[in-house]
């Protein structure tokens, strides 16, 4: 087994006979940012709901840390865009719930441990919420909420952490606010993040690793040929921001953006597998026998 | 621009005004009962059908605040004490049961799969058509009559339960199973307190169905109790007894919604305000 936190291998996954997911590939090793963009419908949900384990691919095998995963637990922490927290718990209660599962004492209404108490206000310290600890959910605001919810998910220590578009509620500039913070964060915790969103700059902003889905390819099947789903047609490293948003207006960062735009998001511009600009050091593309099979003779690399 | 404060959709009744309407129906029913009660006495003195005010009270005292000659009890608290307790008994039962099997049909499909249908089916009983098998099988007792108000009101409390679960947003479901619950965690430490309030509204619904069997149970078989009582003395014609225990019963369900609500607000105050 290989030591990358995450493994995706062949993964296929349909509704209704409608292909979502054809066949992804996906390594993801410890520390990276991965961010994860692509038009509507192009299965990035799809792919995050695989790996939390909502949901199991039709084909393929996703591992986490070595072992193929299941039905959610411990093996990876997650984020949600809403209903992170529990909303009948206030914010030290919402953290320290993980602990009292780890203990094995959650129907003991009676049990107190100082220890993850006290390790519940440095994370909510962390994410600078330590006064917020006896608020309930509903007395913050949305920007409050999603940190409380990644100190709720930190705790456990996850090895991955997945966040299907958190930001995605929040006003710009709140937003931009808790991407500066999570970049900290990220560096001082030496976490493992897949990060799923529908907005490029953020993806580009955040990552240092970019990955496009997108249904919008052509292959040698031809344009409409049946049976083609969301694949991964980009995925590269991406520079550093050093955490400041005047990258933001950068001609260069904007470029990047274009480019990215025009990889994947645009249908009426399609990329040929061949042009696929997978340049990062852990992307791989297996071909498997029957794709020799179908007689479309090509060779993905 | 002047917003009306009586008229039309953009109407702000005032503070006074708000008051004032409230209180103004009320006011009418009881000055038209009045006014009616007084032309049939003047027309009769022995008219039994809208008694007076005052053979109303005395009435009360009678049934109040005075012994019973033959066995000595007070009889409205006598009656108050033992409706009471069978809709304690059979509303408590009906709570217990709807929250634990609602909550285990909402966490567990293949629980759902055996027990949905077959709920939804109970639902459509009507109990008051099976009460002469509850009285023949289980005898006019107390049994009878609390499980009388458990059939009427704990198939609906029981959906509505499920319904609650169902709704629960199905992230927080994986959410807590990413911190390392198991699935009796889940559904008794993340489920079923996000439900208690919920559950409490279902039981404050529940309060006038539960009312109206008991009343209908006591009617027909009790020898004590504030159904049995108006149905008895709806013989006599006494109406000055029959209105008093009417508004009696109707202040006790009132003050029991209040109770409950109270305690909703009070006790959830996440609720609502998600």
């Amino acid at each position: 087994m290989d030591e990358s936190k995450l493994h995706i291998e062949d993964v296929y996954k349909s509704y209704d006979g409608k292909v979502i997911l054809d066949d992804i590939d996906l390594k993801v090793s410890k520390g990276e940012f991965c961010s994860v963009v692509g038009p509507s419908g192009c299965g990035k949900s799809t792919l995050l709901r695989l790996i939390l384990g909502q949901e199991f691919p039709d084909r393929g095998r996703i591992a986490i840390d070595g072992e193929p995963v299941g039905t959610p637990d411990t093996h990876r922490g997650i984020v949600f865009q809403r209903y992170s927290l529990f909303p009948n718990r206030t914010v030290l209660d919402n953290v320290l719930l993980g602990k009292k599962f780890q203990r094995g004492q959650w129907w003991n209404p009676f049990h107190r441990n100082q220890d993850d108490i006290d390790e519940a206000m440095s994370f909510l310290k962390k994410v600078r919420l330590e006064n917020a600890a006896d608020k309930y959910p509903h007395e913050l605001s949305g920007g409050m909420q999603q940190r409380a919810a990644i100190a709720q998910a930190l705790i456990m220590k996850p090895p991955v952490l997945l966040m299907d578009e958190p930001f995605g509620a929040l006003d710009p500039d709140t937003r931009d606010e808790l991407q500066v913070f999570l970049l900290e964060l990220w560096e001082q915790q030496e976490l493992t993040v897949f990060f799923v969103t529908h907005d490029l700059t953020e993806a580009c902003f955040l990552g240092s690793r970019l990955l496009v889905l997108s249904q919008y390819y052509t292959d040698d099947r031809g344009l409409d040929a049946p049976g083609r789903g969301g694949r991964i047609v980009a995925d590269y490293p991406l520079p550093s921001v050093a955490n400041s948003l005047e990258i933001k207006d950068d001609p260069a960062f904007q470029r990047l953006i274009s480019d990215v735009r025009n990889a994947g998001f645009d249908p009426r511009v399609r990329q040929h597998v061949s042009e696929f600009n997978l340049t990062h050091s852990d992307s791989f593309q297996t071909v498997l026998p029957d794709e020799y099979s179908q007689g479309t003779g090509i060779r993905i690399r | 621009m002047n917003r009306s404060q009586l008229l039309g959709i953009h109407a702000r009744p005032g503070r006074t005004l708000r008051i004032i309407l409230t209180l103004l129906p009320f006011f009418i029913v009881i000055a038209a009962y009045l006014i009616a009660s007084d032309i049939r006495l003047t027309e009769n003195p022995s008219d039994k059908l809208l008694p007076s005010f005052d053979s109303m009270i005395e009435a009360v005292d009678r049934v109040a605040f005075t012994a019973d000659r033959r066995t000595g009890e007070y009889i409205l608290w006598q009656d108050t004490l033992s409706s009471l307790s069978r809709l304690a008994l059979g509303l408590g039962l009906a709570t217990v049961c709807a929250l634990f099997l609602g909550l285990n049909m909402g966490a567990f499909p293949g629980f759902a799969a055996a027990s949905v249908p077959f709920m939804t089916t109970l639902a459509m009983v009507p109990p008051l058509a099976v009460l002469p098998i509850l009285f023949i099988s289980l005898g006019i007792g107390e049994l009878g009559k609390v499980a009388l108000i458990f059939l009427g009101t704990f198939p609906l409390m029981a959906r509505d339960v499920y319904m609650a679960v169902r709704r629960i947003p199905t992230e927080q479901i994986t959410k807590a199973l990413t911190l390392g619950a198991s699935e009796l965690a889940v559904t008794y430490k993340i489920i079923l307190p996000q439900i208690m309030p919920r559950l409490l509204s279902s039981l404050r619904l529940s309060l006038g169905a539960a009312w109206l069997f008991l009343i209908a149970a006591e009617a027909i078989a009790a020898s004590e109790g504030l159904g049995y009582r108006i149905f008895l003395v709806r013989r006599y014609l006494s109406m000055d007894v029959i209105i008093p225990y009417v508004l009696w019963i109707t202040f006790l369900g009132f003050a029991m919604d209040h109770c409950l609500r109270m305690i909703i607000k009070h006790r959830y105050k996440w609720y609502r305000s998600e």
